[in-house]
């Protein structure tokens, strides 16, 4: 036997994932003066919030005159009518003052003459209800997840809050423990990578903050952590996860390695060109062209190049030009970008466009959670909260982005439901005074982890395996590009439904060949593909079964948008067997104050 | 050195696994370059994922900002993600952790110290006054003088290039003190006292010797000697 560590530990919360979220949520319960834990695979500055660059969503008129109810419009809209409305009226009335918050606590905001924040134009954000561009994203230069990381993990140093907030880093999330009996959420178990073993954190409250999943796509913006763990632990633990098959594909991923450029570069008056030099987003969006919603803009590239009019000897990606911007203006406000051009494709964006292509970029469904970030059980007729168990971030699903999401709701999205789930859990403990999951010590190896305990022996114990990972990994990320992409159809997905069973069957013959205990990256590379293998089956089932075109996903069989058969939420559970059902529940219409904005076709 | 698809690069790469290794050692690995640009993350994942799944290293955003791949290549340091194979005019490169740091296993380094020393200068907004019912304003003249200084990566390239850093175990480091500047230099910030009394030490702004490895070091091309130097006459302006 390998000899694996188990320790146990109490907290009041943990949280799983220092990402925006995950830290946004650590505020509040260090505020409680809870007791908590903040476990991540990495050291919370390095978590993917940092590449966010565009900025934050609020409407703040620091620019225009503005109104949550216009961004509210826009963000329903943009949601292609699915988004749960209840959720996203409490998102953006909450936006302005999350702002001011950030900015008290020392985000440094870019600014106007009069010192005021900085706001851009952002694609989808429209003033009085798609009249007019909106200038809504607060920006910190083009680094301005960056800077929110930092912010916040800043925020939990000060004196009020380091006392009660403790940081895990470099520790692998394992499994979520649920007691067989009462299905209540005890505990997490996680891999300590630095010095091997077990760690299981038991505590009232347990909120998943644990990010994307787009590593399955062969080009995509996301960084080697977004591997999507937590999904994948909430879906073994057999919650359904909602809207799995919207996958976001950014309209400006750099062409051939997939690093993300802002939408704030169209925002700031750049726009894309095809192999003929035709400004073609004029065909596609008439009204607001290259600032349409990320779905409109990128089936638009796709189409140009379906169509022959794409750029290179492939004739496979398309031009972002900035030029005439001018240098100064691009080095003040789009700094990071030019660095990212310059150095991943040599490109001086200060006189030459960037080769860009649409590239997976963001999981619009996830752990499904209803306002205050609780996650939801779906009983087949209405949702019923799990007391203890969150989630926030992008890997929850409220459902504030529908079948899309805008550009910039992101950032903001992780540190409202962040913050609401970390505010509500603290409020549910000192007031309900739930009683503490811990169980009786001599049988909690067996009874709660045995299944991690085994699946860690075999690993460390057995051979190396007759498949090399990688494999897997290759075919997975190019397979799905190929038939899960921008445009779907029932053959390509069918397909990818065969191969996928094919992987996990390969999947069973992959051992370790890193037998070292001390920060073993084969290990966590393991899990990466062992979650990605379960969430890409999710997604495409999923897929498979929403015979219609909304948002992010688009059918070339079902061009249409079908709200007579389709205007609702799919809830997908993954069984033991390995087999995906899939249900359905109805959207949340009814916003908490606001009336509600009634499906329409969306125009650009 | 142009690089072409298909030439091969020697990867002389640092290894040691605590469980096993009695010393560290050299391993030559054969890097294929497989597209114009590539990078040296690429290089190291294409030795995990074809040759070597036991090679160890952190790494996540693969575009310079998350500061996990710092690392020393054939003498410099910087973040591997951002490093092209190409500009080290080579065909060999040799690949060691951040000097100066402890190592776990073959290129990841301990940073428990390292962040200690950030963790000392107080690196938050210190507010006395109550915030306004807006934001705080502030001039784009007095927002830009935080540029050079807010996009630490926090990636360790300067600290572990600094001789004065590996000599004194208490030095606080360039990144730990460019990051006390970009709030002693913030127009909002209301606690720069203590923060400078914090960095007012030997093993504080006093132990820089300007021999300006970190310039080079840091990947973001920030100045953490000039945001010492800064420090310094903030200190002697205030006292003096």
């Amino acid at each position: 036997m390998a000899n694996i560590n188990v320790r146990l530990e109490e907290f009041d919360v943990v949280i799983v994932g220092a990402g925006g979220a995950g830290l946004a949520a650590a505020v509040q319960t260090g505020l409680a003066r809870l007791k908590t834990a903040v476990i991540s695979e990495v050291f919370p500055t390095r978590s993917h919030t940092v590449s966010a660059q565009g900025g934050i969503n609020a409407a703040l008129a620091n620019m225009d005159e503005d109104y949550w109810i216009w961004h509210m419009y826009d963000t329903v809209k943009g949601s292609d009518y699915i988004g749960d409305q209840d959720a996203i009226e409490f998102f953006t009335k909450n936006a302005p003052k999350t702002i001011l918050e950030l900015e008290h606590w020392g985000m440094p905001f870019s600014r106007i003459e009069d010192g005021r924040i900085y706001q851009r134009a952002f694609g989808g954000q429209t003033r009085n209800f798609g009249e007019s561009i909106a200038h809504r994203s607060c920006a910190v230069a083009d680094r301005s997840g960056h800077a929110m990381l930092h912010t916040l993990f800043e925020r939990t140093l000060r004196s009020d809050l380091s006392p009660y907030v403790s940081y895990y880093s470099e520790y692998y999330l394992l499994k979520l423990i649920v007691d067989p009996e009462t299905k209540r959420p005890m505990a997490v178990a996680a891999w300590d990578m630095v010095n091997g073993g077990v760690h299981v954190f038991f505590a009232y409250a347990i909120i998943f903050a644990t990010g994307g999943n787009t590593r399955n796509f062969r080009t995509n913006t996301n960084a080697h952590i977004n591997t999507g763990r937590g999904l994948y632990t909430v879906a073994k633990a057999g919650i359904p996860i909602k809207d799995p098959e919207f996958v976001q594909f950014h309209p400006t991923g750099i062409y051939g390695v997939g690093n993300l450029i802002t939408e704030g570069v169209r925002g700031e008056g750049g726009y894309l060109i095809n192999a003929e030099g035709e400004r073609f987003m004029k065909k596609y969006a008439p009204h607001v062209l290259d600032l349409a919603s990320r779905d409109v803009v990128s089936r638009g590239m796709a189409q140009e190049i379906r169509e022959g009019r794409g750029v290179g000897p492939k004739k496979d990606h398309l031009l972002l030009k900035l030029d005439h911007l001018g240098h100064d203006f691009i080095m003040d406000k789009l700094p990071g970008i030019w660095e990212l051009a310059y150095k991943f494709v040599g490109v001086d964006c200060t006189k030459e466009p960037i080769p860009v292509q649409p590239t997976a970029h963001y999981h619009m469904g996830g752990i499904p959670t209803n306002i205050h970030g609780q996650v939801v059980d779906w009983d087949g007729d209405k949702e019923v909260p799990i007391p203890g168990l969150y989630g926030a971030g992008e890997c929850a699903c409220p459902s504030l982005h529908g079948a899309n999401r805008l550009g910039c709701n992101s950032l903001l999205d992780l540190v409202i439901t962040g913050k609401e789930a970390g505010r509500h859990a603290a409020e549910w403990i000192l007031t309900e005074h739930p009683i503490f999951p811990y169980p009786p010590e001599d049988y909690l190896v067996d009874k709660y982890a045995k299944d991690v305990l085994d699946q860690l022996n075999t690993l460390f114990d057995g051979p190396a395996g007759s498949v090399k990972m990688d494999e897997i990994w290759e075919d997975l990320r190019d397979t799905m590009q190929h038939n899960m992409s921008v445009f779907r159809i029932e053959e390509g997905i069918k397909k990818e439904l065969d191969l996928l069973d094919q992987y996990e069957e390969k999947f069973k013959n992959v051992g370790l060949t890193d037998k070292s205990k001390v920060f073993n990256t084969e290990l966590v590379e393991y899990f990466d593909l062992e979650s990605l293998l379960l969430i890409s089956k999710l997604e495409t089932v999923a897929a498979y079964e929403r015979k219609e075109s909304r948002g992010a996903h688009y059918r070339d069989d079902y061009p249409e948008r079908d709200d007579v058969n389709y205007l609702k939420h799919t809830a997908a559970y993954y069984k033991e067997d390995g087999s995906v059902e899939i249900q359905y529940k109805p959207v949340r219409m009814k916003p908490l104050t606001a009336p509600t904005f009634p499906p329409k076709k969306r125009v650009y | 050195m142009a690089l072409n698809v298909g030439d091969k690069v020697i990867f002389k790469i640092f290894r040691y696994d605590p469980e096993k290794d009695k010393a560290p050692y050299f391993k030559d690995y054969e890097v294929t370059i497989t597209r114009k640009g590539m990078m040296v993350l690429d290089g190291l994942n294409q030795i995990k994922w074809e040759q070597d799944p036991t090679l160890t290293y952190r790494r996540s955003c693969r575009e310079g900002v998350c500061g996990s791949d710092g690392m020393n290549i054939n003498g410099m340091n910087t973040v591997s993600c951002m490093a092209h194979i190409e500009d080290y005019n080579s065909d060999v490169l040799v690949i060691k952790p951040l000097p100066g740091f402890p190592i776990i296993k073959d290129l990841v380094c301990d940073f428990e110290d390292f962040f200690n020393k950030y963790y000392a200068v107080k690196p938050y907004l210190i507010e006395k006054t109550p915030p306004p019912g807006r934001e705080r304003l502030q001039s784009i003249e007095d927002r830009n003088k935080l540029n050079g200084l807010y996009e630490c990566i926090l990636c360790g390239c300067c600290s572990s290039s600094c001789p004065s850093y590996w000599a004194d175990p208490d030095y606080l480091g360039p990144s730990a003190l460019l990051n006390a500047a970009r709030f002693v230099f913030d127009t909002r910030d209301e606690g720069s006292d203590e923060r400078l009394d914090a960095v007012n030490s030997v093993h504080g702004v006093w132990r820089c010797h300007t021999i300006l490895n970190c310039i080079h070091a840091c990947p973001k091309e920030l100045n953490p000697t000039k945001a010492i130097a800064m420090l310094q006459r903030e200190i002697l302006k205030r006292k003096y």
